[in-house]
Formats: C-alpha cells, sequence, structure tokens
C-alpha cells in the first residue's frame, strides 16, 4: 500500500463487547505496544514520534523495536520541543497522517498545551468540520520513588475542560489495547492517559485487533452498598479496598471503571447511584477541580435524588507531589483511604 | 518572468489592496461584527510568494491573512461572507476574519495565536516528506512571531528533517505597537534561521519582483527535497494592529516613519515599473480596477444576503465526524 496514495484505510475493526473467549494473558505495557504494532501494519498513515521513542528502552518497552520493524520515517525520535512536536503531529494529522505522539511524563505534555489546546482541539470547529486533526497524545504518568513535583502529575482532570479533546483512560490490559485502536481510528485529537503502576498488570488480551466505544464504562466488581468510580490506576486501589470492605467489614461496594473520562459514561454511574446511593470517587490527580470534581458535579446536577450521603472525592491534595517517601505516603490516597470513607458512608 | 505573470502580479495586489480598503470603508457600520487586521503595505509579499505555489500545496496564515488567503486562490465571497459571519463563509461563521480556510486550494486554516502556525505548516511538510507527495508549504508570520519558542523549535526541527516548508517572515517591525528593537537584540531575523542552518535571504518585501525570484527559487529548492528555506520580507503595515485606525503619533509610530513607508507603496512602484517597461497604461488601470469592483461588489452582496448561522448548530463539529 503506498502511503502516497491511501485516502482512507477501511475500518473493519470489530467493536467488541468485552465478552471475548480467547484466554491469552498479556500485560498492560504489551497491549499498549500490541495495539500500536497492529495499527502500524494495517494503516501506513500511523506514525509514532516523540522523545526517545526509539531508544533502547524503547518508552518503558511501549515503542521497542517499532523502528527496526517500520523505519526511522515512521518511528523517529524528537528535538526536546513539547509544544512545537504536538503542533507537528497536528499538522501531519491535518493532512491526512495519523500520528501518535509520545510525553514519557505527563507532566512534559504543560508544556504543549497552545498547541493541543488552541490548535489541535479547536480545528475542527472553528473551520467547521473542513479539517480533521486525528492525532492520539499518549502521555505516562507515575507515582512513588521520590519524583516529586515535575515528574508525577496527573493532569486529565484539568484537561477534561477543554472542547475538542477526547479523553480515554485505561486501567486494564484488554481496555489499554482496544482503546488506543479507537483513539487511532478518531477522527478527534485523543488523550491517552497511562500510568506506570498498571504496566505490569496483566490480564487477557485477544490477539485480533479490536476497539471498544468510548463513552462505555465497565461495572469491574458488583455490590450493592457504595458505588466506587475509580480512574486509571486508582481502579487498583479501588478493587483492593472493594475486597477488604466485603471481608473486613462487611460492605458491598460496586467498583466502577468509567474507561473515558470524555466522553463520560453517566448512565453506568447513574444505573449504580440507583442501587447504592453513596458515590465515592478516586482519581489518580488533583482533588481541586480534577477528575473526581467534575463527575461529582455531574452527578449532583443529573442524578441529585439517587444520594442518601455527600459525594466523596479522593484524589491528590491541593499541593504539588513531594519527593520524601514519608510525605508521598501522606500525599497519595490509596485503598486505605477509599475503604475508610467507605465505612464512614455507611454509618 | 513571462509578461502575463508580470501583470498578474499586479493584479493579484490591487485586488487585495482594494478588498481590504472595501473592508475598512464597511467597517464603520458596526455589520462586520468581528475583529479585522488588514495588510494594506504588505500586498506584494503574498503576492510574490503565492504566484509560484500550485494549488494543492500548503498554506498557512495568521490573524493577518486576507492577503494570503486571496493570493493562495481563496474564494473572495467566501472570505468576506466569513467577515460577516454568515453561513456562506469559508468557515461557516465559527471563526471570523483571523480564521480563515480553504482546504480547496490548500489553506487548512490560519492561527490567531502569534507563532501558532508555524508548528502546522512544519506538520504539514513532514507529512508531505513521508507521504512523498511533492507538496510544498508556505507558512506565513510576522516579526512579532520570531520571539515565540514555537518559531525556534521549528526551524531546527525542519532543517534536522530538510522538509519542504517555505518560512515567509513578515516583518512589519511591529507586534501591535511594540517596536523590533523592543524586542530583541539583532533586527535580522533571517540570520537567526542561518543559525538553524537554513539557508535564508532578507529581502525588501514591498518588491514584488524581488520577492517573485527569492520565493521562485525557494519553492524550488523545497521541491527538490532541500527545503526548508527562510524568507525574511521587510515591509510595512499602513494601518494600526487592529481595525482601520492608523496608530501614527501620539505615542504610536512618528509621522516620518509613517510617510516614508508610504512613499514605498508596493503597488504604485510596480505600476510605475509595469509602465516604464511598456506592460501597463491608464486604460488597463482603468478596466482592472472596474472589473475588480465589479467582483467585490457581488462578494459584499452575496455576504450580506447569506443566511447566519442557526443556534442549533453550535455543538456541531467540537469533534470531528
Amino acid at each position: 500500500m503506498s502511503l502516497k496514495t491511501v485516502e482512507a484505510v477501511k475500518n473493519d475493526i470489530p467493536v467488541t463487547d468485552n465478552k471475548s473467549e480467547e484466554d491469552r494473558v498479556i500485560s498492560f505495557k504489551d497491549a499498549i505496544f500490541e495495539a500500536t504494532d497492529q495499527a502500524m501494519a494495517r494503516d501506513p498513515r500511523v506514525f509514532v514520534m516523540g522523545e526517545g521513542v526509539d531508544d533502547p528502552t524503547g518508552v518503558f518497552g511501549t515503542t521497542k523495536g517499532l523502528q527496526d520493524k517500520y523505519g526511522t520515517e515512521r518511528v523517529f525520535d524528537t528535538p526536546i520541543a513539547e509544544n512545537s512536536l504536538t503542533g507537528f503531529a497536528a499538522g501531519a494529522a491535518m493532512a491526512g497522517l495519523r500520528p501518535i505522539l509520545i510525553h514519557s511524563r505527563m507532566d512534559f505534555m504543560i508544556l504543549s498545551l497552545d498547541q493541543l489546546v488552541n490548535h489541535a482541539c479547536k480545528w475542527s470547529y472553528m473551520f467547521h468540520g473542513q479539517v480533521k486533526v486525528p492525532l492520539v497524545v499518549r502521555t505516562i504518568s507515575a507515582r512513588g520513588w521520590g519524583a516529586g513535583a515535575q515528574h508525577s502529575q496527573c493532569i486529565q482532570g484539568m484537561l477534561m475542560s477543554v472542547p475538542g479533546l477526547k479523553i480515554a483512560a485505561p486501567a486494564t490490559p484488554y481496555d489499554a489495547k482496544g482503546l488506543l485502536i479507537s483513539s487511532i481510528l478518531d477522527d478527534s485529537p485523543v488523550l491517552f492517559v497511562e500510568h506506570r503502576w498498571l504496566y505490569k498488570t496483566t490480564g487477557r488480551v485477544p490477539e485480533s485487533l479490536y476497539s471498544i466505544p468510548f463513552g462505555t464504562g465497565a461495572v469491574r466488581r458488583p455490590g450493592s452498598d457504595v458505588t466506587i468510580v475509580a480512574v486509571s490506576y486508582m481502579q487498583k486501589e479501588a478493587l483492593k479496598a472493594a475486597e477488604e470492605l466485603e471481608t473486613e467489614d462487611h460492605i458491598s461496594a460496586e467498583v466502577i471503571d468509567p474507561r473515558t473520562l470524555k466522553p463520560l459514561d453517566e448512565k453506568i454511574i447513574f444505573g449504580s447511584l440507583a442501587k447504592t446511593g453513596r458515590l465515592i470517587i478516586a482519581d489518580t490527580g488533583n482533588r481541586t477541580g480534577g477528575a473526581a470534581s467534575e463527575i461529582a458535579a455531574v452527578v449532583s446536577e443529573k442524578a441529585f435524588s439517587l444520594l442518601k450521603k455527600p459525594i466523596v472525592r479522593i484524589g491528590c491534595p491541593d499541593a504539588p507531589t513531594p519527593a520524601s517517601e514519608i510525605l508521598e505516603k501522606a500525599y497519595y490516597p490509596d485503598s486505605g483511604t477509599i475503604r475508610r470513607e467507605a465505612i464512614r458512608l455507611m454509618k | 518572468m513571462d509578461k502575463k505573470k508580470m501583470t498578474e502580479l499586479y493584479r493579484t495586489m490591487v485586488r487585495i489592496r482594494m478588498v481590504e480598503e472595501r473592508i475598512a470603508a464597511e467597517y464603520k457600520y458596526d455589520e462586520i461584527k468581528t475583529p479585522i487586521h488588514l495588510s494594506i503595505g504588505q500586498e506584494a509579499v503574498a503576492a510574490g510568494v503565492c504566484t509560484h505555489l500550485k494549488k494543492d500545496d500548503y498554506l498557512f496564515g495568521t490573524h493577518r491573512s486576507h492577503a494570503q488567503y486571496l493570493a493562495k486562490g481563496g474564494d473572495l465571497k467566501k472570505m468576506i461572507a466569513e467577515l460577516y459571519l454568515r453561513r456562506t463563509g469559508c468557515s461557516h461563521g465559527r471563526g471570523g476574519s483571523m480564521h480563515l480556510a480553504a482546504p480547496e486550494v490548500g489553506i487548512l486554516g490560519t492561527s490567531a495565536i502569534v507563532g501558532g502556525d508555524i508548528p502546522l505548516g512544519t506538520g504539514t511538510a513532514l507529512a508531505s516528506r513521508l507521504k512523498k507527495d511533492g507538496k510544498v508549504t508556505a507558512v506565513f508570520f510576522g516579526d512579532g512571531a520570531a520571539d515565540e519558542g514555537t518559531f525556534h523549535e521549528s526551524l531546527g526541527f525542519a532543517a534536522l528533517k530538510n522538509l519542504p516548508v517555505l518560512y515567509v517572515c513578515e516583518n512589519n517591525h511591529y507586534a501591535i505597537n511594540s517596536r523590533e528593537n523592543r524586542r530583541h537584540r539583532n533586527l535580522n531575523i533571517a540570520q537567526w534561521a542561518q543559525g538553524y542552518g537554513i539557508p535564508s535571504r532578507k529581502i525588501n518585501g514591498n518588491d514584488v519582483v524581488e520577492v517573485s525570484k527569492n520565493a521562485e527559487k525557494a519553492i524550488g529548492l523545497c521541491r527538490k527535497g532541500e527545503g526548508p528555506v527562510f524568507l525574511e520580507c521587510g515591509t510595512y503595515r499602513w494601518k494600526g494592529h487592529i481595525g482601520t485606525v492608523d496608530d501614527v503619533g501620539d505615542g504610536f509610530r512618528s509621522r516620518e516613519e509613517y510617510d516614508y513607508w508610504l512613499s514605498k507603496c508596493p503597488i504604485r512602484w510596480y505600476r510605475e515599473y509595469l509602465e516604464s517597461i511598456g506592460l501597463w497604461d491608464d486604460a488597463s488601470e482603468k478596466a482592472l480596477r472596474e472589473q475588480i469592483s465589479a467582483e467585490i461588489q457581488d462578494a459584499f452582496l452575496f455576504a450580506k444576503a447569506s443566511p447566519k448561522p442557526s443556534p442549533d448548530e453550535l455543538m456541531d463539529y467540537v469533534y470531528a465526524s
């Protein structure tokens, strides 16, 4: 297939219902790699750029070997120029390509907000859909090990207020692959939020290509007393808390994974609240003005009558991330935080 | 340059001037409800560069892009309708004067963030290199944009990757009312580009022949895979940064400076040149102006009679579909 003549690649990728019978188990990191590899193999318009994407570690393994396979034109290292890099990718997208731009720390994308917010995300609207920007921005966050204030941020909540941007935040290997495929297929800019503490988690992932529709959440664990909506890595903490709540405290928690923050599956949250009447929202970012705040606002506006208790937001306090392990422990919420709040809500 | 191309350059400049003079004249009626940034006095740059671009070559511009839009072949009626924020406008009333697009002739949009279009045009050039489609991108920006990080980041990357992009800096010496020597020390922006390893020239942007010759060579290099190329075109905007005022005196530009540049009118100079070599006379001038006046009149009638967007379109195309 010659790239010069490719105007479109037929989308014959099935949308899945998450009920595949395949039982192959791989890691979250390998699911990201596989989605990228398969997307590049099927569509010559897809290319990968970013700081260090071709170095031996390959962005924690997620791009390792891709340059050998697809060449230096489709997988390439870049200058340390996050803002313009975003514009280069957006411009290439306007010209019909499908770039994947990677920031190995989410903090670095803050430098790129002019090209992302002022340009890429507004272009379709400002020009009435005449120019499309099918851009994927992958960002990776982590926590702990003294990473400090500039190598640890999760700003997806801040970016929910950007019109024209879609935000995916997978928490399982299955979703990592399916949502990355969906993001690449999408004709709008997509922020793909990854958390490194999920990278080694394993799960069932079909070998074939599949996509997951944006705006469809998943119930990860059914329950009847309290609803926990947990974003990205907080899924792991929420599931641990739910387990302890059941065995130790005889509290039945329902854990919901929104999977995409924008668009947000509001119905799945309202459906759960109709059973429980109690809501905890846990996000990896700062609590003030964050993803949990936005979800809480939506519930307050549209489903207030379902609430028996005030909504609880769990997130990082209104402070930069400290490096000291003592202060980090105080800073980050975990399963214990979620469990405590659930017990309090049940009193 | 052949004779037809020489008179065509003149026609392009006069058309831009007459369109913008009409916009300025209509602006006082408050029916054009969008900020306008006129490029009267700078017409030679857009005309001289765009005459060498092919229809499907890409162009990116700024908040001040009426001239580039027209020179690249954008539809006049759609541009005027956009100024009147009508559904028939080139951006369907979504963009206004600062956000013009005409994808059918390679204009993928203009940005009102200073320097904002430079990475985008570098990106389409990147796509052209990957696709090997032979297209060239022209990115227009002012001297103010040279202060932005995007300028430096983009030039470095384009040089690294040998991208087919022509950077056109229209140096009109002012960012709003901040004179260039209050913003940077080295006033030779072309030298900055040379620092990135980019072939670069500082030229007289009011001499359409000089602009055209340099643009032809630059675009040829880009098309051969020997881009990027940088042209700094010295020029002057007759109007203030925004609207129809002149911004002269009282802490603005000096009267002497303003009068000097008016004496360097790119259109009058070029007309005298064409007359001196027997390619132009009063009769051809009269015919040209009558023809353009009629076209402009049609465009304004079309715009004013066009429907406005409807409130139910508000959320359309937030996402592409």
